[in-house]
Formats: structure tokens, sequence, C-alpha cells
């Protein structure tokens, strides 16, 4: 064999294998093959509509697409494309968002007319939840925490054909990331954590900006080696929805109480020590928290070495003092954790993989000494629904609750104990997204109840005073108020299967019965 | 006691109930709307029943909007309703 160099060698080598020859050719067999040189100002992956990126992606009926929920209920991207894919007449595709909330309503037409043909989410909130409680799809939707689909993305078990992802700044190349150093960030969200394992792992990715910024876009979540096409539309979203201004602390005198009893728990757990860990969810309650953990760290002179999770501005404030040296951030709650990510050295983005992912070599969760988060429903067993309504209506997300109950050292549920006239506390919850195994401690205002398997805990709570319960208890303190609810009735069609991390079944959700 | 007029006692705020009494065809006829159908409709139903047996009623048209209101509170506005409904101010305060 002879390359266009004139070197002679032979074609094959015993323990290599075949051999090629040089052909002064970039990209051999493709559109890009004239030259070696790079040509000048390469703008090829910038594609001029979003129908002509969908074409060249190669997407076919009944494939995978994909898309990220940074923009939460301000997005705009996940509509757009499905209104795009049904123009051009796509059928039965499948659409793994990272989450779908109220903004995505829209889906149940295209769900009608045979565009999407089955849904995998963390979760569905609004009219489309509703409607896929009461039997809008034939396939059951597959909700999966945000580790677990983190972790499917990457084994290939959730094949993603096509990821469309938005982003608020991208350059020419396809570095794209939830904020920018170089000019416009109104439509910033912060970390894109969610979206970095589709990037990776897509087929094809299509990047959708508004906000084409000079090469290079540093820092990139989504690195150009992940992107396939750039399409520049005009609005990825609605920046009201996207980040809101900081969260206000909740002034509610009954979650200020829980937060302060579930400060008092975190101190005198044992795991409040110099270098210790934490993560906080969402709801009053639970943001709350991180206020008064502050006020313990000062008394007794500690610092946390890292926060995790979806980052929000009380997080910030910490951080910004010194008193937590790290943030790994996946998802941002507030302008002021956006503002952050953009600002500070040591307030990192993870992917959701890199904070998350249930694997055997482990995520940045298993590093967690502490974890609260909240509850629709928890049971005597203490397994926590997040997902379905007291009604049996599907209405909330899985996010990353099972991951971070699983990984932490101690996971604190913080909830009411009746919210109207519903109590939280059950015989057995409605849906099972976290199992009891993982969850050591229920706050509520009316008094704290530890897992009986953590023996550990009740003595060194015990020790410090603090006054426990039995979860029966405070069940029975709930029902002596409210009355034991009837429980909800199902038909027998499943309209959700809720997968634990590791993909397997941990419940079903079942069609409401309504009369 | 009789029912005289269509009388009304509660709000439409969480946690509370709107009852509304009228003269009915013989017995106690409930509708009801409530956001704990599911869990609670058939403790609002009865707790409804029970107060206006207990207060002599018949002949009872009951329309209730519930918002999560507690037995108490259901008891409380059927109470009141069923006084108005009927024109009374002799209350027994006693039971």
């Amino acid at each position: 064999m002879k390359n266009i160099l004139g070197v002679e060698f032979p074609d094959h080598i015993d323990g290599i294998g075949d051999l090629k020859a040089f052909d002064g050719k970039r990209h051999t067999g493709t559109p890009f093959e004239e030259g070696l040189k790079a040509p000048q100002g390469r703008t090829n992956k910038m594609v001029e509509s979003l129908e002509k990126a969908i074409e060249l992606s190669g997407l076919k009926d009944g494939m995978t697409i994909s898309f990220h929920h940074h923009f939460r209920n301000g997005d705009y991207i996940v509509n757009l494309v499905v209104d795009t894919l049904a123009k051009m007449g796509y059928k039965d595709l499948v659409l793994a968002a990272s989450s779908l909330t109220d903004c995505h309503a829209p889906l149940i037409e295209h769900i009608k007319n045979g565009v999407i043909k089955r849904i995998e989410t963390s979760g569905l909130r609004g009219e489309l939840a509703n409607e896929v409680s009461n039997g809008l799809m034939d396939i059951p939707v597959i909700f999966r925490s945000h580790g677990g689909r983190a972790r499917a993305v990457a084994t290939g078990e959730l094949h993603i054909d096509v990821a469309f992802l938005g982003a608020p700044s991208c350059d020419c190349a396809g570095n794209a990331n939830g904020f920018n150093r170089d000019g416009d960030t109104s439509y910033d969200c912060g970390s894109l954590g969610y979206a970095m394992p589709d990037a990776q792992f897509a087929d094809k990715t299509i990047i959708l900006t508004n906000h084409i910024v000079p090469y290079p876009n540093t820092p990139a979540a989504i690195p150009e080696v992940h992107v396939d096409y750039i399409v520049t539309i005009d609005e990825i979203g609605n920046p009201k929805g996207i980040a809101s201004g900081a969260t206000r602390f909740t002034t509610n005198p009954r979650e200020l109480k829980i937060a302060q009893t579930a400060a008092k728990v975190m101190e005198n757990s044992g795991y409040f020590e110099d270098g210790f860990s934490f993560q906080t969810g969402t709801g009053g309650a639970s943001l709350a928290v991180t206020r008064f953990l502050e006020e313990k760290m000062v008394a007794k002179g500690i610092k946390a070495n890292f926060a995790l999770g979806g980052i929000t501005g009380a997080m910030v404030k910490l951080h910004e003092k010194g008193l937590i040296k790290k943030l790994l951030d996946v998802q941002d709650f507030d302008l002021d954790a956006v503002r952050s990510v953009r600002e500070n050295p040591f307030h990192c983005v993870v992917s959701g993989h890199h904070y998350a992912g249930p694997g055997t070599e482990g995520s940045a969760v298993d590093q967690l000494d502490m974890v609260v988060l909240s509850a629709l429903e928890i049971d005597t067993d203490f397994n926590v629904n997040v997902l379905t309504g007291s009604d049996g209506v599907i209405r909330g997300a899985i996010g990353g609750h099972p991951d971070t109950a699983s990984g932490a050292k101690m996971t604190i549920i913080v909830a009411p104990l009746i919210r109207g006239r519903i109590p939280t506390i059950l015989d057995r919850v409605n849906t099972i997204v976290t199992p009891g195994s993982t969850v050591d401690v229920l706050v509520t205002e009316y008094g704290v109840a530890v897992n009986p398997a953590r023996t550990d805990l009740i003595e060194r709570l015990t020790a410090a005073g603090i006054e426990l319960k039995t979860i029966k208890e405070l069940q029975a303190m709930a029902e002596a108020i409210v009355g034991k609810p009837d429980p909800i009735e199902y038909e027998d069609k499943i309209v959700g299967l809720v997968y634990y991390r590791d993909s397997k079944v941990i419940d079903v959700i079942r069609k409401v019965k309504n009369n | 006691m009789e029912i005289k007029k269509t009388a009304s006692a509660g709000t439409l705020e969480s946690s509370d109930i709107m009852v509304t009494l009228e003269k009915g065809a013989k017995g106690i006829e409930i509708d009801l709307t409530s956001t704990v159908e599911k869990q609670y409709g058939k403790q609002i139903r009865k707790v409804i029943t029970e107060t206006l047996e207990s207060l002599g009623a018949d002949g009872v048209k009951v329309v209730a909007n519930d918002r999560g209101a507690l037995d108490c509170t259901i008891k409380a506005r059927v109470c009141a309703a069923f006084y108005r409904a009927a024109e009374s101010t002799d209350y027994k305060w006693g039971e």
C-alpha cells in the first residue's frame, strides 16, 4: 500500500490489523472532506432553521428525542420543537425530558394526534399531569429520578436519538452554557447539569439558542465536541419563568418551626462537624433550614465543605460568607444562584450523572452527610411520595429525592402534619418514590420521629434533649384532628411506572377512578 | 323547627364549608362539592346528616361546598344555616 505522499507500507500487520493510507482529506467520506485545513470562519454547525437541523439529524418516526428542564415553567423549547415535528409529519416519537411542568400542556394535543407515543420524565404537573392520570396515554409514562435518568442515558438503556437542548449562550462551534460572561444575561438559568448527559450520549445534539457569543464561550457546560447543529431562535423561554428573584424566606410560622426543629436535629445528629456537607430540597421549610443552620455554624465555629444539588440564594449567601467552601450545582433555583455560578470560582456546575448517578462508581450524593427533603405523603414505614397528590393525581416530580436519600448519611423529611384536612402520614403512601429504608428522620410542627432502624440517631437526639415520638404517634395526633381519610380508588389501567434509581419498578400509578 | 326560607352559613375559604339549606322533599338530600371528596366525602355527608337529624330537621335540601373543613366546622356551619333557615334564635348552647 502507498499513501498520497508516496510512503509504502504493508496492508496488514499482525497484532495491529489492517492499516489505512493517509489521503490528505479532513473527513473522508463526509461533506467536509475537502483539504486538511479548517475552512475559514468554520460555521457549518450553524443551521438556518430548526426544520433543517431536524432533517440533518436523521430523526425518524418512533425515535427518542430529549429535552432538559432548566427553563422550568418559562420553557419554550419543548413546545416549539414538538409543534415543528408535528408540522413536519413525525409520528410515534418517544419524548424523554429531564422533567415536564405546567407550561407543557400543549403536548396533550400532540399525544392525541400521534406525534408523541411515549413519555419519560422526572415529573408532570398541571393539565398534562391531569390528563395522563385520567388515562390519556396508551403506554404508561416512565418516571425516573434525576440520577437514575442520567445513568440510564449514559449506559444507553435510555438511548437518545436526537437531543434538543436550549441554551442561553452558545458560540458558533457549539460551546453552550446556562450563563455567559460575554453579554446579555437576561435568559440565564445557571447550571445546565441535566442537559449534559443528553449532549454527551445522544446520537445527535441540536442546540437552540437566542444568544450567539464570541468563541470560546467559557465555561461551557456543553462542550462543542458534543454538539452537531446550532439553531438560533428569537426566544428560548420567558425569563420570568426561567428564574425568579431571590427565594424569599418563608414567614409562615409553621414552616419556620419545622425548619428550626430540622436544624436542631442536624446540629445534634453527630454529622454537624467541621467539613460537613448538606443539601436542601425545595419548599418553604426545607429552604429555611439553611438560615437556621448558619446561626449554628457560626456559634460552633465550623464550616461546610460543600453544599449540593439545586442551589438557592440561601446557600449562596453562606458560600459568599465563607461558611460553605464549595457549591456543586446541577440546577439553580433563583437569580442569586445564577449570579453566583457566573461569578464565584468555587461554585461549580456538575452534570446530572456526576450529581446523583446510582452506578457502582458512585456520585456526589454518596458524599453527602445530610439532606433535607420535602414530602407530599410519608407512611408509617417511612416510604415517601412526592409524585402524586392526596387525590391520586400526578402533580409533582421525583427530582433527586431517592438519589439524595440513598446517598446521605442522614435523610430528613420536613413536612406539615396536616395540609388543610389532609394528613401527611398514611398507613401506605399513594405512590412510593423513595423507600423508607433510606429515610431516617421525619420533622413535623408537632414533633420528630426517627426511623426505628436508626438506633444511633435515636440515642444521640434523645441525649441532646430532643423529644421523639413514633411515626404512629404523630399519625394518631393528625387523625384525632382530621379523621382517617378513605383510601383513593383506582382503576386497573397503569398510567405511570415509577422507576427506582436502578430502573427497577418501585411502584406503579394507576388511572384515578372518577365517580 | 321547620325550614321557613333558604339560608346559608360559612365561606369558600380553605378549611371552611359553605352550607345552604332550602326546603326539600321528605328526608335529607345532600348536594356536596368538596376538595377532599375522595378522602372524606362519606364522612362529610355523615356529619351533615347527623347534625340535621339531631336538630330534628326533615324535608331539607343541602347544598354544601367544602374546602377541607374539619368535622367541628361542618357541624357548626350546618347548625347556623339551619337556625337561619328556621328563623330561630332559640339556640341550645349546651347541646
